[in-house]
């Protein structure tokens, strides 16, 4: 998958100047923040909750190579195989291996983040072997050939006009504008694909490590169809998905639906687990898990541990006033928001994706809706200050930090250089004490005034007030 | 008690009258002030910045100069916050650990102070108006600052206080975001002027001079001249600056 993080700037200058895309990121706060709070409401008790919420995530990821290994012996004593993949590639080869192994010619999907990570739809159809998406949202997107925006909400970005143009012109039927009738065409559309496939495709929330279980939350139904009709079900997902038994699952459910669209629980929750056993009135014949590293254990008891605790839920990026302003596109690759910004430079690399550590305000917002209690903002940070440390920082702004740290550490000259530096903004302040243009003063200056300042420092007026 | 005022380097550079307007209102609270005139940043911007030697650098230059503090009070959360949530993280394992974990232990944001340790609810100012109040991030979420300001506003004589819509979202000002990502900062500073604007107040205050700034810059961009921008402090110890 592309990244094109380091072009974040323009591509939030496209968001913001995009009208359209403006409303339905008014429409997404609205819905879910205020849902969400609801929901979080419902709860006995939310902090108790996401304390033990955080205490399950956290223990898994400090054993994961054991809770994976249990969790792989559970699949095998159930009838099903799990495959490791290092990265992107390896998932894209493993895929296509099982897929040529069952004489898979179609896959349908139901949404999964970590098959966007790793490009499977492209490696798929590279393999001459079709794909669908049948989450309505991913199909709106394939047909679209676009990027989900958003975790959860895939298409939160378009409105209903465009998908009405979009059908229409794919699909080769009448406009149809209701969204029901939509909703009915797509189904409409799709059905047929989930009795021909030969491969279900999905991610998982959870996988558990006792029963060798994949966890799935869906509210279309997509997912139960895609797990159960086709011959074939590979589950691709990251390795830091595992928890260690469906009562922690549990555990998980109350706050990960809550937390992503305000819901106490989502339409289904489908357990799979293994193949098909003699008397199932349904299910695959072959189960597959696909487990995929790609940078994730790097993060290993590293400082940025906790973001593996991260259960997908999106609650970070609606509450994250950056996010709100210009959706996902703008950071550049698969997730966005907060946890996108400390996941992206941790999978794909700092110097390829500069701006998002510092494309933030540190406003904290995340952190106090975060499940799991991930620091968001502190990972931040500490992303930042590799950047300082790896010298990937503009010399503009080392230059600018460094010199500060300089004067402030010298009492007589911080007190001579505001001194200065108060009475020169008080001129560019003019008559009306507002400041409208600078040397290098742009950022701040091209969409707000500066209000100029009183002319002489605190420290001069406090001694002068000493020693009248 | 020996209460230090930390003023900060924003309030000493761009609005001495918080400064001054603290003092008034610590004296209103009976307290006796020192000012250490060697202070000068809490080193705030390199810490967000990921300049962490630097940090720390200011970091114990603050100490040495507020040592001898029973309490250090701050007009602004974020200034605060950096002392009291973030300096103990820098100096974790070192030998000036206990030293800055008291440092932090003994820090307070002005209002948290004169509410929480002086017991004071009688602001000695006067504002005749509406006043809406805006939660800055770091002092809410990092330090719990809500109802302090909120007590003290409601018993400022001829004040009523308004609150706007999303109290609590962030302007956009960030520091060094509002400068490197202008467009984007002024963006969100937009959506607080519009939640101010609602109110109809007369004034909107806040307890951290940058969030001011960057409110009062987008109003004014906005052409809004009149809905005045005041600091928490200006507001409860009277607007005047007696100081010239």
């Amino acid at each position: 998958m592309e990244v094109t993080s380091m072009r974040f700037v323009r591509q939030a200058h496209a968001s913001l100047t995009n009208p359209g895309l403006q409303h339905a990121l008014g429409r997404l706060q609205a819905k879910f923040v205020s849902a969400r709070a609801d929901a979080i409401a419902e709860l006995d008790d939310f902090e108790a909750t996401r304390r033990a919420a955080t205490a399950v995530r956290a223990r898994v990821i400090a054993g994961l190579d054991e809770w994976l290994e249990r969790f792989e012996a559970a699949v095998r004593a159930n009838g099903g195989e799990v495959h490791w993949a290092v990265d992107a590639q390896a998932a894209q080869r493993e895929l296509v291996a099982i897929a040529r192994r069952h004489g898979v010619r179609k896959v349908a999907k139901s949404k999964s983040m970590a098959t966007e990570e790793c490009a499977i739809n492209e490696a798929l159809a590279a393999a001459g072997i079709d794909v669908i998406e049948t989450d309505l949202g991913e199909y709106i997107l394939q047909l679209a050939n676009e990027r989900p925006s958003h975790i959860v909400a895939p298409v939160v970005h378009k409105n209903k006009e465009e998908v009405a143009d979009l059908f229409a012109d794919r699909h080769q039927r009448a406009r149809q504008t209701d969204i029901a009738a939509l909703c009915r065409e797509a189904r409409e559309m799709l059905r047929p694909q989930f009795l021909s496939a030969d491969m279900g495709l999905s991610g998982a929330n959870f996988l558990v490590a006792e029963t060798g279980s994949a966890l799935i939350v869906t509210n279309e139904g997509n997912g139960r169809l895609v797990t159960t009709l086709p011959r074939v079900h590979v589950v691709l997902v990251g390795i830091e998905k595992v928890v260690p038994t469906l009562e922690d699952a549990a555990l998980l459910l109350r706050l990960l639906p809550r937390s992503a669209t305000g819901q106490s629980i989502t339409n289904y929750v489908s357990v799979l687990t293994g193949p098909r056993r003699s008397g199932d009135p349904d299910g695959p014949e072959h189960f597959h898990v696909i487990l995929v590293d790609n940078g994730r254990s790097r993060l290993l008891g590293d400082e940025l541990e906790p973001m593996l605790r991260c259960i997908r839920c999106g609650a970070c990026m609606n509450h994250c006033p950056v996010y709100q302003a210009i959706g996902g596109h703008p950071y550049g690759w698969v997730y966005p928001g907060p946890m996108g910004s400390v996941l992206t430079p941790s999978l794909v690399g700092l110097a390829d994706t500069l701006d998002l550590p510092n494309a933030s305000t540190l406003c904290g917002a995340c952190s106090v809706v975060c499940p799991v209690s991930i620091p968001l903002p502190d990972l931040l940070r500490t992303l930042r200050t590799r950047q300082w440390q790896q010298r990937l920082r503009s010399r503009r702004e080392r230059l600018a930090l460094t010199l500060w740290a300089f004067v402030a550490h010298h009492p007589r000259l911080y007190r001579f250089a505001t001194a200065v530096l108060a009475r020169v903004l008080r001129v560019f302040g003019g008559r009306r004490g507002l400041i409208r243009w600078l040397p290098l003063g742009r950022g701040w200056l091209q969409g707000r005034d500066l209000p100029a300042p009183q002319s002489r420092t605190f420290l001069e007026l406090y001694r002068k007030q000493q020693s009248p | 008690m020996r209460v230090g005022l930390f003023v900060t380097c924003l309030v000493n550079l761009m609005r001495p009258r918080i400064g001054e307007a603290a003092l008034r209102l610590l004296a209103a609270a009976g307290v006796e002030v020192q000012v250490p005139e060697e202070q000068s940043c809490c080193g705030q911007p390199n810490y967000n910045g990921g300049d962490l030697n630097a940090a720390r650098m200011l970091a114990r230059k603050l100490l040495r100069d507020f040592d001898d503090c029973d309490y250090i009070v701050v007009p602004s959360g974020s200034c605060a916050s950096t002392i009291r949530t973030h300096y103990p993280q820098l100096f974790t394992d070192t030998a000036d650990h206990n030293s800055i974990a008291s440092l932090a232990t003994r820090t307070r944001e002005l209002t948290e102070f004169l509410v929480d340790v002086a017991g004071f609810d009688t602001p000695p100012g006067r504002f005749d108006g509406s006043v809406t109040y805006h939660d800055s991030c770091s002092g809410l979420r990092e330090l719990g600052i809500q109802h302090q300001p909120r007590t003290l506003l409601t018993r400022l004589p001829g004040a009523r206080l308004v609150e706007m819509a999303q109290a609590e979202q962030c302007c956009g000002f960030g520091g060094a975001f509002a400068v490197k990502y202008g467009e984007l900062s002024t963006h969100i500073a937009d959506a607080k002027c519009r939640d101010i604007a609602a109110t109809g107040a007369d004034a909107i205050s806040a307890g951290d001079l940058g969030c001011l700034l960057n409110i009062e810059g987008r109003l004014r961009r906005r052409g809004d001249h009149k809905t005045q921008v005041l600091h928490i402090a200006e507001l409860l110890a009277g607007a005047e600056a007696t100081w010239k």
